[in-house]
């Protein structure tokens, strides 16, 4: 018998280190045949801590189970909710870069070779550099990070510069609120992003790798380097990957609490040990990045799904999408919702069909007042567009970015004055420092949304003149689409910026 | 991340110092790793730490300066033995985060930063833990805490042996 459950942080933040340790214990007082895995997570939250027991054949899930119900559980008195493939939210999902996530231990090579890992990276041995590249053009995959930008058209760039020392640098800076699946993915599935960067590694000629990631993720800190470290003793990365004759190694790197830091550039500023300020472009990173040499600056999702695409073939991951979106998207529905967690699906799904159906509307029962999308620089949208299909350009066509595709359900309780001035004073806390729009305009905006909220009718222009400097004179996209909450607040909810209604509320 | 508590003479303190130095001078880009080290080793950027890092990297004070303070994460002061921080992003938000970090430094006497007056807590925001689907979240040391409330907050902190006032 094997017993899963889960050591990805967010089940151990809702108790799944102690059932670990009761079923232990009991498994022990039982005098049972058991082996415990700790797996990463399904990414249905709402049911953690998920446990499956595999037994005859079988794997069965079970959740959410407390510490309490273990003795209950092995004595099979609490009611299976069958295979996590048959539960609804994961059974209409299209798992491709999260095909092994909280099937596998994270940590057992021999696993993840067995549910099809390194295939693509053996594939890739066997490629020319032009060849890998084109692969990775034909499956039109986007990155992962927000802006979208052609991966393989990236990669180019940095095969074709130049240089003796190339690198690939992974931004698994993850600090848009309403995102896990890159600390999900590198706690659940950290050979893939391994695999990933090797494959990039290969395809341009970089022969370093560096996971970039945040303080706030302890755990997926500890996980990638014991991966890294697994990868190295058994070859898949070294001197000579896989015996192929070419190398390829990389390191953790931990950030220090700086949401900048995940602008690529300021990413690589403090990867240097300097303050994260974002760099100006041009240069490229990719011609001039981590200590000014030739560097791909690539999401976690965006290397984590290059091992699928080679493992089944470009063709097979561009058959899925819709438009210029191809493949799939991991969203992540987060904030006041029934079913929260990772949702991996093709693109094309209507965001009202993600809230309503998927996400089973809101936790408080309340109705849906707004969704944000993409994070702290991301709209907020309202129902009315709520038939928008989830894709870059449909949503860029509603004055709103998918981004890093988190998204954040709110009820009719939400207070949509004090959500804009939260996204200007985030902006405040977290501007580099660089470039006036953005550090001053910053701290106007909060200001100038206190005034309305007092009755100031005058004082809304002020705020759209300030978002058009913001946006038309900021150096990065911090600074730039901060006016994107804003303004789609204002929009969408005038009413709660009007006078009478903010003067009240402000009497209150 | 508590501080090393045995008291150090300056020359012990040097000793350690230049030894997370040498241990991680052969990284490219070594700095932030050398100040997290000394960090978790110190509980703070200790100042006897300054001259032999910008030696070692040929750096200005200024330069070594403008660096500690843009990061949140790194302090020239200490912090409480234990450290509280809460979600203040918009997904706790939309689970009631506001209401409940107002209620818990408001309890605990204090306000964003502040520490208590024993030097047991210190209490800091947070912009996500990645636990949004399970929000509000808040984190008492290492321990992480979902769908957390008054209750489960204030049981994570009587674990530390800190009580929370009426
Ligand atoms: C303020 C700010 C924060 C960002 N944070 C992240 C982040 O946490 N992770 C990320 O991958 N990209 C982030 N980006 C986008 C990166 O600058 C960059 O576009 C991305 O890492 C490129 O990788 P991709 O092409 O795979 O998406 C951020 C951008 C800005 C302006
Ligand atoms: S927009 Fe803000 S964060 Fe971006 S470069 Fe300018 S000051 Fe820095
Ligand atoms: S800081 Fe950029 S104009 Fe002054
Ligand atoms: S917004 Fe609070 S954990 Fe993500």
């Amino acid at each position: 018998m094997k017993i899963y459950v889960p050591m990805d942080s967010a089940a151990k933040a809702l108790g799944a280190d102690e059932v670990a340790a009761k079923l232990t214990q009991e498994i022990a007082a039982r005098g049972l045949e058991a082996e415990i895995v700790r797996n990463g997570t399904r990414g249905m939250i709402w049911l953690e801590p998920l446990v499956e027991i595999e037994k005859d054949g079988e794997r069965l899930a079970y959740g959410p189970i407390a510490e309490e119900d273990v003795a209950a559980l092995l004595d099979g008195q609490i009611e299976t909710l069958g295979t996590v493939e048959d539960i609804p939210f994961f059974a209409r999902q299209t798992r491709l870069t999260f095909e092994r996530c909280g099937v596998i231990d994270p940590l057992s090579l021999d696993d993840y070779e067995a549910h099809g890992g390194l295939e693509g990276l053996k594939r890739a041995i066997g490629m020319s550099q032009d060849a890998i590249i084109d692969e990775v053009k034909t499956s039109g995959l986007r990155g992962r990070g927000g802006a979208g930008f052609p991966t393989g058209i990236k990669w180019d760039t940095v095969r074709l510069a130049h240089a003796p020392q190339k690198y690939i640098v992974c931004n698994a800076d993850e600090g848009d609120s309403g995102t896990f699946a890159d600390r999900m993915i590198m706690e659940g599935d950290p050979f893939t992003l391994i695999e990933g960067m090797a494959i990039a590694g290969l395809g341009c000629g970089a022969t370093k790798g560096y996971v970039y990631t945040r303080s706030e993720y302890p755990d997926a800190v500890a996980v990638m380097r014991q991966a890294i470290e697994i990868a190295r003793a058994a070859g898949v990365l070294g001197p000579n990957v896989l015996g192929c004759g070419r190398a390829f190694d990389m390191e953790v790197r931990v950030g220090a609490g700086a949401y900048v830091c995940g602008e690529e550039t300021s990413l690589l500023n403090s990867l240097e040990g300097k303050r994260g300020v974002v760099r100006a472009k041009p240069p490229l990173p990719a011609l001039e990045g981590f200590l000014g040499r030739p560097t791909v600056v690539n999401n976690v999702i965006s290397l984590a799904t290059v091992p699928v695409i080679f493992a089944k073939g470009a063709e097979h991951y561009a058959n899925f999408g819709l438009g210029r979106s191809k493949g799939t998207m991991p969203i992540q529905i987060a904030g006041n919702v029934k079913f929260g967690g990772l949702f991996e699906t093709a693109f094309g799904m209507p965001l009202g069909t993600l809230v309503n159906e998927v996400a089973g509307g809101t936790a408080s029962g309340r109705p849906v007042k707004a969704v944000q999308v993409g994070g702290p620089l991301g709209a907020y949208l309202h129902t009315d567009q709520f038939d928008t299909p989830f894709g870059y350009e449909e949503f860029d066509g509603q004055k709103a970015l998918i981004g890093h595709a988190g998204i954040v359900v709110f009820d009719d309780t939400a207070d949509m004055l004090a959500m804009a001035r939260f996204a200007m004073e985030f902006c405040a806390v977290e501007s580099c420092g660089k470039c006036t729009p953005c550090r001053i305009g910053a701290v106007r905006g909060v200001e100038t949304i206190d005034r309305i909220k007092e009755g100031d009718a005058s004082a809304i222009p002020l705020l759209e003149d300030l978002c058009e400097v913001m946006t038309d004179g900021s150096l990065c996209a911090l600074g730039g689409f901060t006016p994107y909450p804003v303004l789609s607040a204002l929009r969408h909810f005038p009413e709660e910026f009007a006078p009478n209604t903010a003067q009240k509320e402000a009497a209150e | 991340m508590t501080p090393a508590s045995s008291p150090q003479d300056d020359g012990a303190i040097a000793e350690i110092i230049s030894q997370i130095i040498e241990g991680h001078a052969h990284l490219e880009g070594p700095l932030l790793p050398m100040l997290h080290a000394l960090q978790e080793e110190f509980g703070v950027i200790h100042e006897a730490a300054h001259a032999p890092l910008c030696k070692a990297l040929t750096i200005t004070r200024a330069e070594l300066k403008g660096v500690i303070s843009f990061y949140h994460d790194f302090r020239e002061k200490p912090a409480g033995k234990h450290v509280l921080k809460i979600c203040r992003a918009e997904a706790c938000q939309s689970m009631g985060g506001t209401a409940l970090a107002e209620r818990l430094l408001e309890k605990l006497g204090l306000d964003w930063h502040g520490t208590t007056p024993d030097g047991k807590l210190t209490v800091e925001p947070v912009y996500c833990l990645g636990l949004c689907a399970c929000a509000p979240a808040a984190m008492v040391d290492e321990k992480l805490i979902a769908r957390a409330d008054e209750v489960r907050v204030e049981k994570a902190l009587s674990a530390k042996n800190i009580g929370v006032s009426a």
